[in-house]
């Protein structure tokens, strides 16, 4: 089966456990590449699904904290290329990963090299947030090839229509963004999130993921009536900065 | 994707370039430009491009962008003989005057032009960013003149370095937010100025400042850039008595020069692009994009840019703010590919050496942006005498106080020399 399968199947297996997916965010090797394995390996333990973003310069669909984690990242020498080779060594994890990457470090890495490396370490798909649907026909063919996923973002403000159009065309998973913003705000969760995630899910094929602004039990409950899965992002990444302990504060959350 | 163009398809893009059929459907430049932003911001460009496309050359929306250029801006700006510098440097130089027009340089022709679509796209409030914080002024004075309120994202760095811009801008209007994160120039104060307009894409415009970025930008700029080329190309034959051979113009993002190169394209006329040399040819060195860049994407356009090996975008340096930038409009580096367009650099102390001569010479101070053009085309007349040369003055130095005044001995020795 292709690997983006294996994706929607973890999704699917939390559900019949009559729980949302949990889908943790790191920025891959912070706060210490030392630490990236185990970090993964500790969270891969909770997490259904884990999602590694790879840090870039210029994280434009980003806020504070996902800023401040790739730029520290990036100053500690991380690189796709380390990603691969660190995920290489460790071996298989057993939970299906997704890759978040900006698009200019995998046209820098070259796309067919990029889906085979991936195919390799147990990435199973990727979400590229300035890769809209109008451009990423080169990238879903070179994953395509080999078997792997491009996840497609919607939000609240996408048009009906192109709701469709993305839900069709994405694989894993449908990543609905629940705010009209960037990752990172403490603003709270949008009172028509409900209308907004039952709507994206009436037109998806596939499970439903939501993601930015989920910070606790309270907004994964919130989430869970309405999607199959919650991802957490920058609420993870802050407790890996203060340096307390992912893999407890995932269990507050839910997880397998 | 590719970048490099076979001799046939180089031939076949300029050739539709001239003819006016770029960008494509798809907001290519052959290989270049397109569209990557989130798609949150998706519908918003959709809306801005039916805009664009609704009102840009529509007769109402020309009469009057082309009164304001008039009435309000000061157009058309002069084309200025240069006697005393054309006599040192044995060349007959022009120079078309965007300092003169309304807050001292070329940005407000699409400021003001951006600020009457976003009146006409019902917009509630304007943002905009700027590195010398000439199209900061230009976007705070537009949107006063249409009443629109208006945010301007500026680096930390260049807030300090332009500091008379910052002062101008609350003056006018507009609220200042100094950008703490990235390199804390321009690239940050675009990246931020993005984040904000993902919070509410239908009630803000994001008015950008330069000819880069995702499509439609590059070619809105370009066509509100395009009248300085325009006037440039009649004054140069009544004034001049015929079309120069040569053509220079600054390139941080690119627009003033893609406005002066872009009608002129069909002539027989060299046109040389100056970036910033900045101190050396290192990596992090300079700004000079097209001379030592690769292709990649940011801020939203496939187009050359400044990067390391893993796709990273590099921090630049350049002594003029407005030339401080890891990219470029492409536009320019399709008219790179296809050579019409040379792209050359200038050093900071090159720049900061004909700033003063032009003082000395024609009572112009220019800014250090506008320099760099300057230094490029000091150094082509020495080897071309007698030739007929256009300098686009994109803007006044006035603003470039706090930085000149950290140079005043050099300058001197320069001057004396
Ligand atoms: C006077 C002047 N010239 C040139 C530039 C560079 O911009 P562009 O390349 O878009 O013309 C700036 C930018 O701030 C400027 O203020």
């Amino acid at each position: 089966m292709p690997a983006h399968e294996r994706l929607t199947a973890a999704i699917v297996t939390a559900n019949d456990d009559n729980r949302p997916a949990l889908v943790p965010f790191i920025t891959a090797g912070y706060p210490e590449p030392g630490e990236f394995i185990n970090t993964l390996r500790a969270i891969a333990e909770v997490g259904d699904v884990i999602e590694l973003g790879i840090p870039f310069s210029d994280p434009m669909a980003d806020g504070m904290t996902i800023q401040r984690s790739s730029y520290v990242a990036l100053q500690e020498g991380v690189s796709l290329e380390w990603i691969f080779g660190e995920l290489e060594m460790a071996g298989v994890l057993g939970t299906p990963l997704v890759m978040m990457s900006y698009l200019n470090p995998l046209l820098a890495f070259g796309y067919e090299r990029l889906a085979e490396r991936a195919r390799a370490t147990g990435v199973c798909a990727f979400i590229v947030p300035d890769l809209p649907y109008e451009e990423c026909e080169e990238l879903r063919q070179a994953l395509e090839k080999e078997g792997l996923g491009l996840i497609q973002l919607v939000t609240p403000a996408t048009p009906r229509e192109r709701l469709k159009m993305l839900c069709d065309a994405s694989r894993g998973f449908v990543y609905a963004v629940t705010i009209t913003g960037i990752t990172g705000g403490d603003a709270g969760l949008p009172d028509d999130l409900a209308d907004y995630l039952d709507d994206v899910a009436s037109v998806a094929e596939i499970p439903v993921c939501a993601g930015f602004g989920i910070r606790g039990p309270d907004d994964v409950a919130n989430v869970a009536r309405h999607a199959a899965g919650a991802i957490v992002g920058s609420a993870l990444v802050e407790v890996l900065e203060e340096g307390r302990d992912p893999k407890a504060f995932l269990r507050t959350l839910g997880g397998k | 994707m590719k970048s490099q163009l076979g001799a046939d398809e180089a031939r076949f893009l300029l050739e539709a370039q001239i003819n006016g059929e770029l960008p494509d459907e798809r907001g290519r430049f052959g290989p270049f430009g397109g569209r990557y932003v989130p798609e949150t911001l998706v519908p918003a460009f959709e809306r801005l491009e039916e805009g664009v496309r609704r009102y840009l050359h529509d007769r109402e929306f020309q009469h009057d962008y082309r009164r304001e250029l008039r009435e309000w801006v000061g157009r058309p700006t002069a084309l200025s003989h240069a006697p005393q510098l054309s006599e040192r440097w044995g060349t007959d130089v022009w120079l078309k005057r965007e300092d003169l027009a309304h807050t001292g340089a070329h940005k407000i022709n699409n400021a003001i032009g951006q600020a009457l679509l976003a009146k006409r796209l019902g917009a509630k409030r304007v943002i905009a960013e700027t590195g010398a914080g000439q199209h900061g002024v230009a976007s705070a004075a537009a949107c006063a003149r249409v009443g629109l309120p208006c945010s301007v994202y500026m680096g930390a760095v260049d807030i300090e370095r332009q500091a008379p811009n910052v002062d101008r801008m609350n003056r006018l209007g507009a609220e200042v937010v100094a950008v703490e994160t990235g390199d804390k120039t321009l690239r940050a104060a675009i990246d931020e100025a993005l984040r904000n307009w993902v919070t509410d894409p239908s009630g803000i415009y994001y008015l950008l400042g330069s000819a880069v970025g995702a499509h439609p930008y590059p070619y809105l700029v370009r066509e509100l850039q395009s009248v300085i080329g325009l006037e440039a190309r009649q004054q140069m034959i009544s004034q001049a008595g015929g079309l120069p051979d040569v053509v220079f113009a600054c390139v941080g993002g690119g627009s003033n020069a893609i406005g002066l190169f872009y009608p002129l394209l069909a002539d027989d006329i060299e046109l040389v692009g100056v970036e910033a040399g900045g101190t050396g040819d290192g990596l992090g060195e300079n700004a000079a994009t097209l001379a030592t860049g690769t292709p990649g994407v940011l801020q939203g356009s496939y187009t050359m840019i400044l990067q390391d090996g893993d796709g990273q975008v590099q921090e630049t340096h350049s002594i003029s703010a407005g030339l401080d930038y890891s990219g470029v409009g492409p536009e320019h580096a399709l008219l790179q590919a296809t050579g019409r367009v040379r792209y050359v650099s200038a050093s900071d102390d090159e720049s900061l050496a004909a700033l003063e001569e032009l003082c000395e010479t024609e009572g112009i101070l220019t800014a250090l942006e506008t320099s760099h053009a300057y230094a490029a085309a000091r150094k082509w007349s020495q080897e071309n005498p007698g030739k007929r040369v256009l300098i686009g003055n994109s803007g006044r130095g006035d603003k470039d106080m706090p930085t000149l005044t950290k140079y005043p001995a050099r300058i001197r020795t320069h001057a004396r020399a």
